[in-house]
């Protein structure tokens, strides 16, 4: 608003020689982020495309025909990175919502130690360890099974999971839990129907990451799931090792679409009183 | 039963996770990597050595110096979105940056793997504005498009951390310096990035563990020779179930990353003292 007026009151006609550099600038970023962007959709659409060709020969749908066609290796890997997804936020949750709970309201010895803990897998190089579950997993066999691919996700993104849950609820206000027991109800109507609410929009945002995680997540099920549980990513990893990159590229922007959409909405489920406490 | 340890009963499932499925595999990569035939010995770190030794210091190399233009990177995006004085320049940055921010390793190395190809985009455009002729178009799938993945995904992260650390820190020394006539990249240099030093440094090192650990951008982009430890190890495991000097070099990079967070810790403790 201010701007506006100051501008209007001013019959200054100059143009403001900063935007040279500035658009030079983010122009370039621009194109170093949407090019590749770009680049992945014109392979979803082009039907033959090779070098020194700029552009593709001949445009069409008929490899997203071939992708979504009902008995298509694309839709048994989509059902499966559902399937696993899905069951990998429920496992974690159901873990992580009591830890996440007494991390943040009941007084834990050991606590900052506790919440580390969950950061190991984070903090150390995964393949080594993925590589050593998978020769166990082998051993008891779970190699190669839904089960074990949502275990060694599950570990993957409990530190999502807990970290967030923890900080939910420490953003909820204890005087209304008081209040609520104050009134003659027990600790699990209190939790249920005061706490659980309204650290619900922080527990979505952890079980969006969680379940994000194990969609993206590649090596471990490279180890562990390969190649009887094919998920997406192991798809599109095949089909670009293979050459057929329109169906990698078809896969890579299945992938893509729930990753942008979340990078978009973050801000509005992790608010910033939750955010200020994570880690805390 | 009391609240301790009915706090301790809540946490407990969770960590048994993590011990179990992380701490317990990382221990027997830790120990697998010393064993050779019946007993213990050093005999697959020679081998690890023998056959992997520029692989090795290839992964170091790379990750070090994707780590440097990641930081630098970070530092000018956050600088700028602080520091700025144009609001619509700050409000265009602000929206463009963060968009590979949760894309999946797996997807930026296809997306890079079309980019950087002889007939991808970057390629044509360079002809198109006469950078380089059409005979001159080389594909960038070598080390180079390795270090533009990870810098093009890892960016956006150490950003975030570094802006968000860069917008709490106290106005009124900023403007006390630009009243004195300090230029926005002395204040930035002097005044902002000591000040955000510490999460700078931990975005840093957690970006430099996860690109010791990826798979899937080697993989993608160059899985010939020289390339990182990674393709190395699933090799060793695909080709030959050689789960020795496949352990040796998970611990070699587990020492790498060791070296970054202990070389971080000290400074962080120098500073506190």
């Amino acid at each position: 608003m201010s701007l506006a007026v100051h501008t209007a009151a001013r019959p200054d006609f100059t143009v403001d020689l900063w935007w040279i550099p500035r658009a030079v600038i983010l122009g370039l970023l621009a194109f170093a982020i949407f090019g590749p962007l770009m680049n992945l959709l014109l392979w979803t659409v082009a039907e033959r495309w090779y070098f020194p060709h700029t552009l593709p020969l001949e445009y069409g749908f008929s490899y997203w025909a071939r992708v979504f066609s009902p008995r298509g290796v694309a839709m048994e890997s989509l059902a499966n990175s559902i399937v696993v997804a899905g069951l990998t936020v429920i496992v974690a949750m159901a873990l992580a919502v009591p830890a996440g709970y007494a991390l943040a309201r009941l007084k834990l010895p050991f606590r900052a130690l506790i919440l580390l803990a969950f950061l190991i897998p984070q903090a150390f190089p995964s393949l080594p360890v993925y590589v050593n579950i998978a020769r166990l997993f082998y051993q008891i066999g779970l190699n190669g099974t839904v089960t074990g691919v949502v275990l060694v996700h599950v570990t993957h993104g409990l530190v999502y999971a807990v970290w967030i849950a923890t900080a939910a609820f420490s953003a909820v206000d204890v005087e209304l839990e008081e209040a609520a027991r104050s009134m003659g109800a027990g600790a699990m109507r209190t939790f249920r129907d005061v706490t659980l609410p309204l650290a619900a929009p922080g527990l979505l945002a952890s079980a969006i990451f969680v379940f994000l995680e194990s969609l993206d997540e590649f090596t471990g099920s490279y180890f562990i799931g390969a190649p009887d549980v094919n998920t997406l990513p192991l798809l599109l990893y095949t089909a670009s090792a293979g050459g057929n990159y329109q169906v990698a590229s078809i896969t890579a922007l299945l992938l893509l679409i729930p990753s942008v959409a979340f990078m978009l909405i973050v801000e509005r489920f992790l608010r910033s009183d939750v955010l200020s406490k994570v880690g805390h | 039963m009391p609240i301790r340890l009915f706090g301790l009963f809540l946490v407990l499932p969770a960590l048994a996770v993590i011990a179990l499925l992380f701490v317990v595999p990382l221990t027997s990569s830790v120990i697998g990597a010393f064993a050779v035939g019946s007993g213990y010995g050093l005999g697959n770190f020679i081998k690890a050595f023998e056959l992997y030794t520029s692989d090795i210091v290839f992964t170091v190399v790379i990750v070090s110096l994707s780590t440097t233009i990641i930081g630098f990177l970070s530092i000018a995006i956050g600088g700028y979105l602080v520091l700025g004085e144009n609001p619509r320049a700050v409000a265009l940055l602000r929206w463009l940056y963060r968009w590979p921010l949760f894309i999946p390793f797996i997807v930026v190395g296809q997306i890079l793997r079309t980019f950087l190809a002889r007939n991808g985009l970057m390629n044509n455009v360079l002809i198109g504005v006469g950078v380089i002729t059409p005979m001159q178009a080389m594909s960038f799938l070598d080390w180079r498009g390795i270090v533009i993945a990870f810098v093009w995904k890892q960016t956006p992260f150490v950003a975030m951390l570094v802006a968000g650390a860069m917008a709490s820190v106290d106005r009124s020394t900023i403007e006390a310096a630009r009243n004195l006539g300090a230029s926005r990249l002395r204040i930035l240099i002097g005044i902002v990035v000591p000040q955000v030093a510490t999460t700078l440094m931990v975005g840093l090192v957690l970006s430099f563990v996860t690109m010791m650990s990826v798979l899937s951008v080697p993989l993608m982009i160059n899985a010939q020779s020289p390339t990182m430890i990674t393709a190395d190890i699933a090799f060793r495991i695909n080709a030959y179930g050689d789960y020795g000097v496949a352990n040796a070099l998970g611990l070699i990079s587990l020492v790498a990353s060791a070296c970054v967070g202990w070389f971080y810790l000290r400074q962080s403790m120098r500073k506190r003292s």
